[in-house]
């Protein structure tokens, strides 16, 4: 065959390319660590993906360098040489068609399989609800004494059924480690479901496009022993009302979503930070000076646009406070007043 | 003096002068007569109506007021028309560029030369806040510039690339057929020109307050955005006409004016890659337009399409979903517009620069075609986390990387063709090869996100940006500027610098290696794409600053380009007609093209690629009169 030595020498190099290409990419192409069964399974199939990308790449690569250097016109052949004459060759045509159908065919039974294995239910299942907003996280424990936290607590090799839902715009909830990812869309409820394998602390970051703070929508996640997740539960199970209003303040504040955007430390987020507000004078948009007392913090909350803080623009805090503590104040028979409790709350981060 | 004051007079009453004051007026008097309206009503003026009804007749007075109308209002009033030719009497020749022009290859330069601006506005903004990522915390932007930037940067750069498409299309099509002009000139005029005030307002947008949504635009938050998105929504809905009549002509362009002899399966290759665009430019455009106009009418009007809580008793939910079918639909297809062109440049190069024939023309005509045809059927893959059907997932699994099939054929294709070749490498030829590496890694890239499992974490990450980028430059890009290197010659009849040629290719391609890879890498590692700031916990910080030093390069090694195109063009005229020794049509007449191309229809006599085949011609420029 005419081109025979070359086809050998081109074939060695594409096996040693493949393995250099190989081994590159494992060092490139790093995993996070695996922290879930479902990554388990899709991590083999990532290794299967690199391990073709490696080939197919080394393949045309190799083909198009050894072209590059072997049949390149030599300095001392005339301008007009011409190269070899050949239109094509319709048994590679096919070969070429055809291998590649059947690796389609092969991962897409692998992808649909193990989707399968991914979504498909477990009768141990627990029910944890996700819900987003702009920009914070709440986890809600319907079958764990309706704790809300806005970390999410999970016990290691106990599965879960994360229902979600967002009460504005799209969010999307991915912890890296646990490979799988699910938007949250307002209106409806989807589901996702993990089984976490090893304990630590991971973070849930928002992954849709969701406004002004979407690079910090995040919460901790915090895969812990059984036991120890049952002490988290047994001490978030504590009644509210039971709490000094202090503490209250602090819990409404995660369980409305407040501390996505008011910092108690400090940090500059969407909003003001409460660290130091109250007892302060600040500065409306209006122009006007005024003193951060009682009467302007309630005011700030029920109607977010009537005395805006300079430098922060309209609309952008919910206008419905007062609809939802009245919500959830009606759980607890009146007993609480949440603007109260935040009161006191924010209060309190300026002694 | 007087010749500053002669300049400027001819700049002020240019095509394009006269577009921009034209939409500025239409603008203003939109949103004047819907505020005029409702303040004689009594009620408060509706800014975002206002500017709405503004938008839509600030470009149709954009056109007007360019004279691209003026023909087809002629025609209207029962008048007759010449086809205008040559340069404007009167005025210096390079008002033509600036001005109506319906010759195809003025058009061509206009949408090339415009591509090339928005390119640079693009990549401009890309640097920004790639500099703001290249390390952790927020140094000198805020979130919500952040985000208008980066959203802006998107469509910015589709419409570069879309007016690159429409700049190869539009020069190369007739030329290569044999045809004195495209079939509808005047339409082809409106094509560009349309391009001209819908960008005004997409650039608009970025500066009335901004939007975050990316160019994607989902709702729920694109119907909360400010009047940013409103803008931007109007924009991309009206340039979406520029390739709906572009794509019809080129159509008709081929099927009707190809030269006696040209059968399909002998046209030149790159004509294969524009009509195969062209199908999903003239079919899917629509989609998205729709969809864009039901964000405007929630938005203006409170219709439910996409809101899914329900608004009253018996009245069904609206779906946030819905909107990304509607969009997706167009926006996966529009990506095989953006690459088949180039592609189509790759396979027109490596048998001129290999000497020998382009090998498996036919099966590379085909998957052209196959490629469109089979880009209809996946756009879910973008949707796998959407919270969509869940039986959906696997078809569009099957078939997304059912596509990879026929972009194989490609690829072994140009391996067979510089196989056995004698190979040259001058700067066009380095950036086809470029390409075919580039755009190897962005398709390599591409089953990884088609399997749902891999898929699951890899959306919304950057490896999708790696994915994308990688894709466009190696499939757009790239064959992009081999194609201006190329056919620069034949458009000026000067020759570019080829050392400032090689560096331009030797800075750009290992540096969009560094950043494709680098992308990729943070995105397997946790980075979200679209965030303003990142957490240094993930330890992505040095490749972070790698990826930004690797654009930067890339920045630079465009603007040598730049130079080396606009100093080149004072260059020394060139000797030869015919550089590259190609057997195209194109290359056997003078250099620059005369008007109307060809002054006779000139025969195919034998096969576009036959490189190396002793006395074969592809064309004869002197046929016989009778033949």
């Amino acid at each position: 065959m005419k081109y025979g030595r070359h086809f050998a020498i081109v074939a060695v190099l594409i096996v040693i390319g493949s393995i250099v290409a190989y081994v590159l990419l494992e060092s490139i192409y790093a995993l996070p660590l695996a922290a879930s069964e479902e990554a388990d399974g899709i991590d083999a199939l990532f290794r299967g993906h690199f391990i073709l990308i490696s080939f197919l790449f080394a393949l045309v690569v190799v083909f198009l360098l050894y072209s590059v250097v072997v049949f390149r016109r030599r300095p001392d052949e005339p301008e007009d040489v011409e190269g070899d004459h050949f239109h094509g060759h319709t048994g590679l045509e096919i070969v070429w068609t055809i291998i590649p159908l059947m690796l389609v065919v092969v991962f897409g039974v692998w992808g649909a399989r193990l989707l399968t294995d991914i979504i498909a239910p477990d009768e141990d299942e627990i029910t944890i609800n996700v819900v987003g907003q702009q920009w914070s996280w709440r986890f809600e424990y319907p079958e764990h004494g309706d704790i809300t936290s806005d970390e999410l607590v999970l016990p290691v090799h106990q599965p879960v059924r994360l229902e979600m839902t967002s009460i504005d715009v799209l969010h999307s909830f991915w912890v890296p480690e646990f490979r799988v990812k699910q938007d949250l869309v307002p209106g409806q409820i989807h589901e996702l479901r993990i089984t976490p394998t090893d304990e630590g602390d991971y973070k849930t970051r928002c992954a849709e496009i969701c406004g002004t703070s979407h690079a910090y929508m995040i919460s901790d996640v915090r895969v812990v022993s059984e036991d120890d997740f049952e002490a988290w539960v047994e001490e978030s199970s504590t009644s509210i009302a039971e709490l000094e209003p202090v503490e209250r303040g602090l819990t409404w504040s995660q369980q409305f979503g407040c501390t996505g955007c008011h910092s108690p430390d400090g940090t500059a987020l969407a909003g003001p930070t409460w660290q130091g507000l109250f007892g302060s004078e600040v500065q409306l948009a209006s122009g006007e000076t005024v003193l951060v007392d009682e009467e302007y913090i309630r005011n700030s909350i029920l109607m977010p646009n009537d005395q805006l803080h300079a430098g922060f623009g309209p609309n952008i805090m919910p206008q419905n406070f007062e609809e939802l503590f009245a919500e959830e104040e009606a759980k607890y028979d009146g007993e609480v007043s949440i603007i109260d409790d935040l009161i006191v709350y924010i209060q309190s981060l300026s002694e | 003096m007087r010749g500053l004051f002669r300049f400027l007079y001819y700049l002020l009453t240019t095509g394009l002068v006269r577009a921009l004051v034209g939409q500025a007026i239409g603008m203003l008097a939109g949103y004047g007569l819907v505020n005029g309206i409702r303040a004689l009503m009594g009620l408060e003026p509706a800014q975002e109506a206002g500017w709405v009804a503004g938008a839509f007749l600030g470009v149709f007075t954009a056109l007007l007021a360019a004279g691209v109308l003026g023909d087809w209002l002629r025609w209207a009033a029962g008048r007759r028309t010449e086809l205008r030719h040559g340069p404007p009497a009167g005025r210096p020749a390079w008002t033509r560029y600036l001005s109506v022009d319906y010759n195809h290859k003025v058009i061509g330069i206009q949408y090339g030369v415009t591509s090339i601006i928005v390119l640079l506005v693009g990549g401009i903004l890309a640097l920004i806040f790639r500099v703001e990522l290249a390390v952790p915390g927020m140094q000198f932007l805020t979130p919500d510039t952040y985000n208008t930037i980066f959203s802006a940067h998107g469509i910015i750069m589709i419409a570069s690339i879309l007016a690159g498409v429409g700049a190869m299309g539009n020069y190369l099509v007739p030329m290569m057929i044999g045809a004195p002009d495209m079939a509808f000139p005047r339409l082809n005029a409106f094509s560009f020109w349309i391009a001209v005030p819908s960008a005004m307002l997409i650039i608009a947008a970025m500066f009335v307050q901004g939007w975050d949504t990316g160019w994607v635009a989902y709702p729920p938050l694109s119907i909360r955005g400010p009047l940013g998105t409103q803008l931007f929504l109007l924009g991309f809905f009206l340039n979406g006409f520029s390739s709906i009549a572009s794509a019809i002509n080129i159509i008709v362009t081929v099927l009707t004016m190809r030269a006696p002899g040209m059968s399909l399966f002998r046209m030149p290759i790159f004509v294969w890659g524009s009509v195969a665009a062209s199908i999903i430019q003239f079919t899917a455009t629509q989609t998205v337009g729709l969809a864009l106009l039901m964000v405007t009418m929630q938005r203006l009007f409170g219709l439910g399409f996409f809101d899914a809580t329900v608004s009253a008793p018996g009245v069904p939910p609206g779906d946030p979903i819905l909107y990304q079918h509607l969009f997706w639909f167009y926006s996966h297809p529009v990506v095989y517009v953006f690459v088949l062109p180039g592609l189509g440049v790759i396979s027109e190069l490596l048998p001129v620069f290999s000497r020998k024939p382009l090998f498996g023309y036919k099966w590379i005509a085909l998957s052209s075609i196959a490629i469109a045809l089979v880009g209809f059927l996946v756009w879910s893959h973008h949707m796998f986390t959407s919270g969509m059907d869940e039986y959906l997932r696997i078809p569009f699994m099957f078939s997304t990387m059912l596509v990879a099939v026929p972009t194989g054929v490609k690829f072994f294709s140009w391996i067979g063709t510089v196989w056995g070749g004698k190979l040259t490498f001058p700067t066009p030829m380095l950036f086809a090869l470029g390409a075919i590496s580039v755009f190897l890694i962005g398709g390599l890239s591409g089953p990884i996100l088609g399997t749902v499992p891999t898929d699951l974490h890899l959306h919304d990450s950057y490896w999708i940006v790696g994915h994308f980028h990688a894709t466009m430059f190696g499939g757009f890009v790239f064959p992009f500027f081999a194609a201006i290197y190329y056919w620069y010659p034949k458009i000026t009849g000067r020759m570019f610098n080829e050392t400032l040629g090689k560096l331009h290719f030797w800075l750009m391609v290992p540096g969009f290696w560094v950043m494709s890879l680098g992308q990729m890498r943070i995105g397997l590692l946790g980075m979200r794409r679209r965030i303003a700031d990142y957490d240094p916990a993930l330890q992505i910080d040095f490749t972070q600053t790698l990826i930004t030093i690797a654009g930067l390069v890339i920045g630079w090694s465009v603007l040598i380009m730049i130079y080396n195109l606009v100093s080149s063009l004072r260059a020394a005229p060139i000797a030869a007609p015919n550089p590259w020794r190609s057997r195209s049509p194109e290359w056997q007449v003078p250099s620059p093209m005369p008007e109307f191309n060809y002054d006779r229809p000139f025969v195919v006599v034998g096969e576009p690629y036959d490189y190396g085949l002793a006395d074969s011609t592809y064309v004869n420029m002197q046929p016989a009169t009778g033949d």
